[in-house]
């Protein structure tokens, strides 16, 4: 183990530093053309998105089907290739000389939602997480024996599970394994994709525990995607919302969920079923659904749904900035100080703090 | 909702059900004796994790199941039909007229080869003795009802040139087609966005108002259940372990695992779980349904359990009138706190 220890990414910029700051990440996938040429286009499923993940924190990343959550995670990770765009991990830019991707990958690793998808059905469970180790050069006794201290870690008795293969395993030990392969090569970030969404609400609980445990102790820093807001909520120090591949609001936790600004947030957040049975929902928060990314609507994409859309809103695309608080972003022109919306304050009054 | 004793028969009553499954290797007995009475006009929502019975429950009211791998005890009526006893013309014409079903994935479920709107013509088509063009207007009406925007246009529609939702709401348009009294939804809303989720939940209440539909809905999450439903059975290893009207089992749950359910919940109300809070968990897993220990199929995970829970099998015991508890220990869960 001690090889791996004297390889351990160290922190370059300190506390205050960002752990990894994308600025203008582009992901466009084009569409082919049918054999009549019909078709084509573009799925614009990341367009130009801005956001920092700090050291030791857990972002959330909430949105629905289409919105580019996932596409974020993939581009983060470099599984593909953005367009545009930029990304800076403590200090250094992702693929630069300081930075070249193999190391990048070492600090940043993934945990998907389909547990079992994701790992090889061929390797044992300790073949798996000494997998990636092996790769980096970690020699195959010592990868192995890491691989078992890690299971202890995530719950998993070595001696009992070690050497099983995949099938033999319930949704919620997979799981854990591919936790445990996660932390294999000692990363400083984890991106989690919807990593206890598929787990019954019993299991989710004890590995969102695990998850919260093992960030204490490897001191990690966490993305986490999810479409369940209630987790989110309980998981996430900040939480960003995605429409249509871009970022509508971004805020920490307690400021989202108390009092939403975008009103796709306060929709998104009116839309989780409640569990009074005296207070039942009663009015359909947002009526239709998510449009297709191939065409987003001019503007603010969230216009043709929105309660408070007003004729500048199908014009002027809003710029993510600070609502009433600090660190509490918003991309609406109601918040936007002159932005023609009626809601919102004259640009003379800017300093004031925006909004209704 | 309605009391106990308003009318003398409910218009479903699932007696002692019992629905193994037999394949390569241990027989499995997805359910294991299950009462459960539906009055007319009534949703009841069962709740449970993978593996609890609650679809093959659902599923077994129309009997679904594949007949040469299933053995089936105990009794079902439905709106006085023997389900148990019927040949297989019988069950098709019980099927979609009586009672009818909705599922989690409704581009399985519909065909791709056909158009929506020439499976509702067929559907309707194949129970009543009626024109195509009458049918056609039928099926229009319903796309109405379910509100799909340019209804006339959309029935023209492929399964898969429709969105999540709108697939969603064709589904129940279809199983609505033969006007059925009793409606089974098989987690209709588990698959899609919350925005979407929670229209789909106010339609099918809706829907069930205004038509009068008895709905069995089956779901895991406590929150959908709540949206819609009167009555809450909550199911383990095959078993209705808790029953009772959702206002009750929210606030004066009674069995070791609905409170470890309540509990365990991230939720979103005011008492919700403090971020930076351990979770309350279920410890173990979920349990094996081929080797189940004898008595009560929760003493393995329940931090109540004694010996006597591993005894025999624990029957329901009456908290007060329509609220039942599998649990021999209820006296120590009377004031556990609840979620609300």
């Amino acid at each position: 183990m001690a090889a791996l220890f004297d390889q351990a990414p160290l922190d370059v910029g300190g506390p205050a530093q960002p752990l990894l700051e994308v600025s203008r990440l582009v992901k466009h996938f084009p569409l082919k053309k049918d054999s009549f040429g019909r078709g084509g286009g573009v799925v614009r499923a990341v367009d130009g998105i801005d956001f920092q993940i700090r050291k030791g924190e857990t972002l959330g990343v909430v949105g629905e089907s289409g919105c580019g959550k996932s596409t974020t995670a993939r581009l983060l990770m470099h599984l593909i290739e953005p367009d545009q765009g930029e990304m800076i991990f403590d200090g250094h830019t992702v693929g630069g000389r300081a930075l070249p991707l193999k190391t990048f990958r070492r600090q940043t690793q993934m945990v998907f939602q389909d547990s079992y998808a994701s790992l090889n059905p061929r390797l044992t469970v300790e073949e798996s997480i000494a997998f990636a180790p092996r790769v980096h050069g970690v020699s195959r006794q010592q990868a192995i024996e890491r691989a078992r201290d890690l299971l202890e870690r995530v719950s998993l008795e070595p001696r009992r599970f070690a050497a099983r293969y995949t099938h033999e395993l319930s949704g919620g030990q997979r799981q854990r394994v591919n936790i445990a392969r996660a932390l294999a090569l000692q990363p400083r970030l984890i991106l989690l994709d919807e990593a206890v969404s598929a787990l019954d609400k019993s299991v989710e609980a004890q590995v969102i525990n695990l998850l919260l445990d093992l960030k204490d102790e490897f001191r990690l820093t966490y993305l986490f995607i999810s479409h369940d807001l209630h987790v989110v909520r309980y998981i996430s120090d900040r939480v960003m919302v995605m429409y249509l591949g871009q970022i509508v609001e971004l805020a920490p936790s307690e400021s989202l969920f108390a009092g939403p600004k975008h009103p796709y947030t306060a929709a998104l957040l009116r839309s989780m079923p409640s569990i009074d049975p005296d207070n039942r929902t009663d009015e359909v928060p947002l009526t239709g659904e998510p449009p297709n990314p191939i065409n987003p609507p001019a503007g603010c994409r969230f216009h043709p749904r929105c309660p408070h859309a007003e004729p500048v809103c199908s014009g002027t695309p809003p710029v993510l900035g600070d609502a009433a608080t600090p660190g509490h972003l918003v991309s609406c022109l109601m918040f936007q100080p002159g932005s023609g919306h009626s809601a919102a304050a004259s640009p003379s009054q800017a300093t004031g703090g925006a909004g209704r | 909702m309605s009391g106990a004793d308003s009318t003398p028969q409910p218009f479903v009553r699932i007696e002692g059900l019992n629905v193994t499954f037999s394949g390569r290797g241990m027989p499995v007995r997805a359910v294991a004796g299950v009462d459960l009475d539906i009055e007319r006009g009534e949703v009841v929502a069962l709740i449970g994790e993978s593996g609890s019975g609650k679809s093959v429950t659902l599923r077994s009211l129309l009997r679904l199941h594949p007949p040469k791998r299933t053995t089936m005890t105990g009794r079902l009526i439905v709106g006085g039909h023997d389900v148990m006893a019927m040949d297989s013309s019988t069950l098709a014409s019980f099927r979609g007229r009586v009672a009818s079903m909705i599922f989690q994935e409704p581009l399985l479920a519909l065909d791709p080869v056909y158009s929506v709107g020439d499976q509702i013509v067929e559907a309707i088509r194949r129970h009543e003795s009626i024109g195509r063009r009458a049918a056609r207007t039928r099926a229009r009406e319903l796309f109405e009802r379910v509100r799909i925007p340019s209804a006339e246009r959309r029935l023209d529609a492929y399964p898969h040139e429709m969105s999540g939702g709108m697939r969603q709401r064709a589904m129940i348009a279809l199983a609505l087609a033969c006007r059925p009294q009793l409606l089974l939804a098989d987690e209709p809303t588990t698959a899609l966005d919350a925005t979407v989720q929670i229209q789909i939940l106010l339609l099918l209440r809706e829907l069930q108002r205004d038509l009068g539909l008895s709905v069995i809905f089956v779901t895991h999450d406590i929150g959908a259940a709540v949206e819609v439903a009167d009555r809450i059975a909550v199911m383990y290893a095959g078993r209705i372990v808790e029953q009772a009207t959702a206002r009750t089992l929210i606030r004066e749950a009674r069995h070791p695992y609905t409170l470890a359910l309540l509990k365990g919940r991230t939720g979103a109300d005011q008492h919700a779980m403090r971020r930076g809070n351990r979770l309350e968990t279920i410890s173990g897993s979920p349990p094996d349904l081929a080797a189940l220990p004898p008595g009560c199929p929760f003493a393995p995970r329940c931090p109540l359990a004694r010996d006597d829970c591993r005894q025999a099998e624990v029957p329901p015991f009456t908290m007060k009138p329509g609220h039942t508890a599998r649990c021999l220990h209820t006296d120590e869960t009377a004031h556990a706190p609840v979620a609300i």
